[in-house]
């Protein structure tokens, strides 16, 4: 009975991807008849030049980085609710995302450049924002650990968390100050959350890391489901409790990272999806909840991608709308937290 | 005191805790010894060291000097793995399985036997039934453990702890949550694991009575420090009953197996 609805869960989790995916194709700031996106798609070109460009060059790789991000965000938020035995934890709330950005925004400054190299054409800047990105989120990381082997209460790590994010987001505001004004304003406009940022050319590196981070996670199930019942009886049953957690964060922090570095800290996404994904399926088998947890992730974030390019008046930012979606679910989380097995 | 039915044993082993100031011995010189087939109750008043030393002898923790051996093999110095295929444990950490139906969760103490992934073949399923069948929790098999009660949660515990297929299972304070049915029904059923599927089983326990009737042999910490063995026979013809709680107004009853005023 179980095996039915994981299958029928992640049929119909495929399906809204595809839907969503098509939506992304056909809605957008500029109207291409279907027909023509169908004509571009097989490769015949649609006869203009302008429109061929954007579902190529535009369409296309926001379609594929917003369900990657989403996917990646996702299964950092499980990662962290079953590392951390706290089903409030998420890349966001706990200032693992902060940390990159922060990262990014150092990286930015130290270059030389304002921050609106982000998205900067050579290959040797987008690495180092990277490696800044996931250096922040390792120092979060690290933080975290040490607090969660001081603090034992769940609800301290949280509110730990938000502070690191203050912090951050005090330290980045020091430096902003004395930025360029040009590097302020695109400093801010990366904080929306945008899935345009990722080029083709910087494809295959956003998504080689994220696709090889997210095998890695899913050859965590074993590890992942002895951690359910806590450390204790994760080493009785034979697992290197400390080895697996740092893995764990490792796998983590690259996924946070990459998706901070070229789509901005992107809310909520991470918090919601692991719990969309255990109240669907029922259960918290992390061999059924990974891939289950990939695709709702992809479909929330493809989500925030069609509405954000909804607005005949110009995009609306990410981060404007993940906590419309988020926001709801995680009260009704909390307020049944009773009812709810996963709590229990 | 050695003899071929002995599985598990410790040298001179001394048990306690490290702060940042100093080094606090709570039990020391101890050569306790752990046969098949036998069901043991540690008892103990609070604080004599009754969970440091099983977290001692489950690895958990290092012990202060001395050592535990099983095999002729120093558990300390086994791998993770070995251990976890030597060794079942329950206890009272608070688990995060509410949404793991209990076949799911005793499905876990497979995974010392498992591959990579912990996918389980045709004998996992098998020994995970068997192992509900004896634990009695069978028939919630596919019941999410959120919905069971306290007794049958434990029963979920130990029925997982059986699917590890271990020769020993140690359980911390296995009764403590329990009504009297449950306290009852866990203590028989882990007698039966010892005398019909000859596991060496330790548990901690305040339950004094209980003890006395089902455990073939108590280890009991002495409010001077001592931990003394024997059958529930020989311990209460010795008086050792009398030397377990520092409090002078209590005395073990030997009619009601039982401490009174």
């Amino acid at each position: 009975m179980s095996s039915n609805r994981y299958i029928l869960t992640l049929i119909a989790l495929t399906a809204l991807l595809v839907l969503l995916a098509l939506a992304c194709l056909v809605f957008g700031s500029v109207d291409i008849p279907v027909s023509k996106i169908l004509d571009i798609l097989a490769g015949k070109g649609s006869g203009n030049k302008a429109w061929d460009i954007i579902i190529l060059q535009s369409r296309i790789p926001m379609i594929i980085t917003a369900a990657l991000a989403g996917a990646a965000l996702s299964v950092s938020g499980l990662l962290l609710q079953t590392t951390f035995n706290n089903p409030l934890a998420g890349p966001s709330i706990l200032g693992v995302s902060s940390g990159a950005g922060l990262g990014v925004a150092i990286v930015i400054l130290a270059l030389g450049g304002s921050l609106g190299g982000i998205f900067g054409e050579s290959m040797g800047s987008y690495m180092a924002v990277l490696v800044g990105a996931l250096l922040g989120a390792g120092v979060v990381l690290s933080v975290l650990i040490a607090f969660s082997a001081i603090v034992r209460s769940n609800t301290m790590l949280l509110i730990i968390g938000i502070l690191v994010s203050y912090l951050t987001s005090s330290v980045v505001q020091l430096l902003n100050s004395v930025a360029t004004e040009e590097g302020v304003h695109n400093y801010v406009s990366w904080g929306f959350g945008n899935f345009s940022g990722v080029s083709v050319a910087q494809m295959p590196i956003y998504a080689g890391i994220i696709i090889l981070a997210l095998i890695g996670a899913a050859l965590m199930v074993k590890p992942l489901n002895a951690l359910l019942l806590g450390t204790r009886y994760a080493r009785n049953l034979g697992i290197n409790v400390s080895r697996t957690r740092n893995i764990l964060l490792l796998i983590t922090g690259v996924l946070t990272a990459v998706v901070t570095a070229f789509c901005g800290p992107i809310g909520f996404i991470g918090l919601v999806v692991p719990h969309i994904a255990r109240m669907t399926l029922g259960t918290s088998n992390h061999s059924r909840l990974v891939p289950a947890t990939i695709l709702a992730g992809a479909d929330i974030a493809l989500l925030c991608a069609v509405a954000s390019v909804s607005n005949p008046h110009g995009i609306i930012p990410i981060n404007a709308i993940t906590p419309i979606i988020g926001v709801p679910i995680i009260l009704y989380v909390i307020l049944n937290r009773r009812r709810i097995q996963y709590f229990n | 005191m050695n003899n071929e039915n002995t599985i598990f044993q410790t040298h001179d082993l001394a048990v306690g805790y490290r702060n940042a100031k100093q080094v606090v011995t709570l039990l020391q010189h101890l050569n306790l010894v752990l046969e098949k087939g036998k069901l043991v109750a540690l008892l103990g008043q609070n604080g004599a060291g009754k969970s440091t030393l099983l977290r001692a002898l489950t690895c958990d923790e290092r012990p202060l000097s001395g050592t535990v051996e099983a095999g002729g093999k120093n558990l300390h110095d086994m791998s993770q793995k070995d251990r976890s295929r030597l060794i079942g444990l329950v206890s009272t950490e608070r688990i995060q399985a509410g949404a793991l139906t209990v076949r799911e969760l005793v499905g876990l103490g497979r995974q010392p036997h498992t591959g990579f992934l912990g996918r389980l073949d045709d004998e996992d399923r098998a020994i995970v039934e068997q192992a509900m069948v004896d634990s009695g929790i069978i028939g919630k098999a596919n019941d999410y453990m959120a919905s069971l009660s306290d007794g049958e949660r434990q029963k979920a515990m130990i029925a997982r702890a059986l699917a590890q297929q271990t020769p020993i299972i140690i359980l911390d304070e296995p009764t403590a949550f329990l009504d009297v049915a449950s306290r009852i029904e866990t203590m028989r059923l882990l007698q039966t694991l010892a005398h019909d599927r000859g596991k060496a089983v330790l548990l901690s326990s305040h339950d004094i009575s209980q003890s006395l009737m089902l455990a073939d042999e108590l280890w009991l910490i002495t409010t001077d420090r001592q931990v003394l063995t024997g059958t529930p026979k020989q311990l209460v013809s010795d008086g050792a009953m009398d030397h377990l709680f520092t409090n002078r107004d209590i005395h073990f009853n030997p009619t009601i197996l039982d401490y009174s005023f």
